[in-house]
């Protein structure tokens, strides 16, 4: 989770803009995140985060400037980018009505993983998350935290550079929610960069940086308690609805 | 003074769905003109608790009352009285703004303009759309429509499941102070968050979690409960501090929490004073000596996360 010096960073964003028609939803932002950092993307509903995530993860074509992820170009070789990124998201991970098992080896299929793969992942999966006696029960019947905890794991099943977490916590209770960050520095840890989403903005201060999207443009980017003490606040919370309103009357 | 029955009474209220208990001897008021919260997180029994309330479904076992009313025998006159805004957006996509306020009106056998005086401060902001669809809205105006929707027929008490879930927190903000103007105006509301930072804007809360009702009280007194002292530790590289917590030999609980780090002693009678320089002492010894280390008062989450490990685990 030390943020080191790298001579490439693992997401470079340079201009980065998505025009809809005649509405600007991302209006050429810039910032890199290094390998292995933890790297809060926060923002109003509207700000444009989830536009700049779907261009980042190479769903949606820029209209301007440039991104490139994993050393990938979004525009150019977004299928390669998809290969080198995971991706998990509060709304849809795994499938229900298929046992944690079925899901491992979907995911591990479409990743590209052989059987074999496939197994060891399984066994050492289902260890760390203390899912062992549960991998032939459907997703539908385990708690919604082991649930969010084993839609990670599959995020990472194929050692993705970088992952993108989508608000992971919503709605969890504050003992698991708390239990998903420290996944997520372990998974830091070992050089995996974790770019994330969340409303929760006492997990703002959990990152290494965080950037507070503000109508299409980046308001503010920096640690956690640099941008409190540029803003002279006591928490992230103040400062995000300092920026969030001020652009909302602008 | 005539005493007035409470706006919601419940009594060891339960319902099971086949093997699974979605709520268990479940008991709380709620008083007249009260804006209460019941908060906890996602599969706790919030939802199915509207749902017994609103008479929508049927309980098990125990007895619920709403404005005085059965909710099983009485649930034609309870549905007429009271709004009720469910979690999933739950209007009409394919009617304008203004087609859906109309239509939740007739149904109730009222007009939008009767309800006029309740709704216009909310109307008001999203009035500019009153033509477009409803499903084309931003989640913010859906939640405001879908909000005059539940308040058009003037309901007495207002029923609202997890309003603010996926909302950004400057809306959400902004949504608990609507709802303060309501509740001055003398409306009884019951809301669910599974966003502990929001109980502060209640006048009382129930915390639940596994169907069950952990603690129900004053949201700023609640951190009376906690039965030890508690440190909020900063300082130095996160994991590491997290890590030196755990190895304390008397280490109670160890939570991140946002900057810092909150740590309880297992001995919970040993005073504040005593365990606070053990701790420094451990965490100089540890590497830590500049780490800062304060006695706090407990937040609803630190209060949630005691009650949490304390209860026994439902099946």
């Amino acid at each position: 989770m030390t943020v080191v010096s790298s001579p490439s960073p693992a997401i470079e964003v340079r201009g980065l803009t998505r025009r809809f028609g005649t509405f600007t939803a991302v209006d050429g932002i810039s910032f890199d995140v290094a390998v292995g950092e933890v790297f809060g993307f926060l923002g109003a509903n509207g700000a444009g985060k989830t536009t700049a995530i779907r261009m980042l993860i190479g769903l949606l074509a820029p209209s301007g400037g440039s991104a490139s992820v994993a050393g990938f170009d979004v525009a150019t070789q977004a299928e390669r980018v998809k290969r080198s990124i995971g991706y998990m998201s509060q709304r849809f991970s795994l499938y229900e009505d298929l046992t944690v098992r079925e899901n491992i080896t979907l995911y591990g299929g479409i990743y590209g993983l052989s059987d074999r793969a496939i197994e060891e992942r399984t066994t050492s999966l289902a260890e760390r998350l203390d899912l062992a006696g549960d991998l032939d029960t459907r997703v539908k019947s385990i708690p919604l935290g082991w649930k969010q905890k084993l839609a990670f794991s599959v995020a990472l099943l194929h050692d993705p550079k970088v992952v993108f977490l989508d608000e992971p916590t919503g709605g969890v209770d504050p003992i698991t929610r708390r239990q998903f960050w420290e996944l997520i520095y372990a998974t830091a840890a070992t050089g995996t960069t974790v770019f994330v989403t969340t409303h929760y903005m006492d997990e703002a201060e959990y990152c290494d940086r965080i950037s507070i999207m503000v109508d299409g443009r980046i308001a503010a980017l920096g640690t956690p308690s640099e941008l409190k003490a540029k803003y002279g606040d006591e928490t992230i919370d103040d400062v995000f609805v300092r920026l969030a309103r001020s652009g909302a009357v602008a | 003074m005539m005493s007035e029955e409470p706006a919601v009474s419940v009594s060891s209220l339960g319902k099971r769905f086949g093997d699974v208990v979605a709520l268990e001897g479940i008991s709380f008021d709620v008083r007249r003109g009260e804006l209460f919260g019941l908060i906890g997180p996602d599969g706790a029994g919030k939802t199915t608790l509207f749902r017994l309330l609103t008479t929508v479904q049927l309980p098990d076992s125990g007895t619920a009352r709403v404005l005085g009313l059965d909710v099983v025998r009485d649930f034609r006159a309870i549905r007429a009285r009271i709004g009720y805004m469910p979690g999933r957006f739950s209007l009409y996509a394919d009617l304008s703004v203004e087609e859906n306020l109309r239509f939740f009106a007739s149904v109730f056998g009222t007009t939008v303009e009767a309800g006029a005086r309740v709704i216009a401060p909310i109307y008001s902001q999203i009035a500019r759309f009153a033509d477009r669809r409803a499903g084309a809205l931003s989640g913010g105006m859906k939640q405001k429509l879908a909000l005059c929707c539940a308040l058009v027929h003037l309901p007495e008490l207002l029923l609202l499941d997890e309003p603010t879930t996926g909302v950004d927190a400057v809306s959400r903000r902004e949504f608990w102070d609507l709802l303060e103007t309501l509740r001055a105006d003398g409306l009884t509301i019951v809301a669910s968050t599974p966003y502990m930072d929001e109980a502060v804007r209640c006048e009382r809360v129930a915390l639940i979690q596994h169907g069950r009702i952990l603690d129900v009280g004053d949201p700023r007194k609640i951190g009376a409960r906690f039965d030890r002292p508690l440190f909020a530790v900063r300082g130095g590289d996160r994991v590491r501090l997290l890590r030196a917590l755990r190895d304390h030999p008397h280490a109670h609980s160890v939570f991140p929490f946002g900057a810092d780090v909150h740590f309880t002693d297992a001995r919970a009678d040993l005073g504040a004073n005593a365990a606070a320089s053990e701790l420094r002492r451990h965490l100089a010894a540890q590497g830590f000596a500049d780490a800062g280390v304060e006695t706090i008062e407990p937040g609803i989450e630190d209060v949630f996360m005691a009650l949490m490990q304390a209860a026994p685990r439902a099946a």
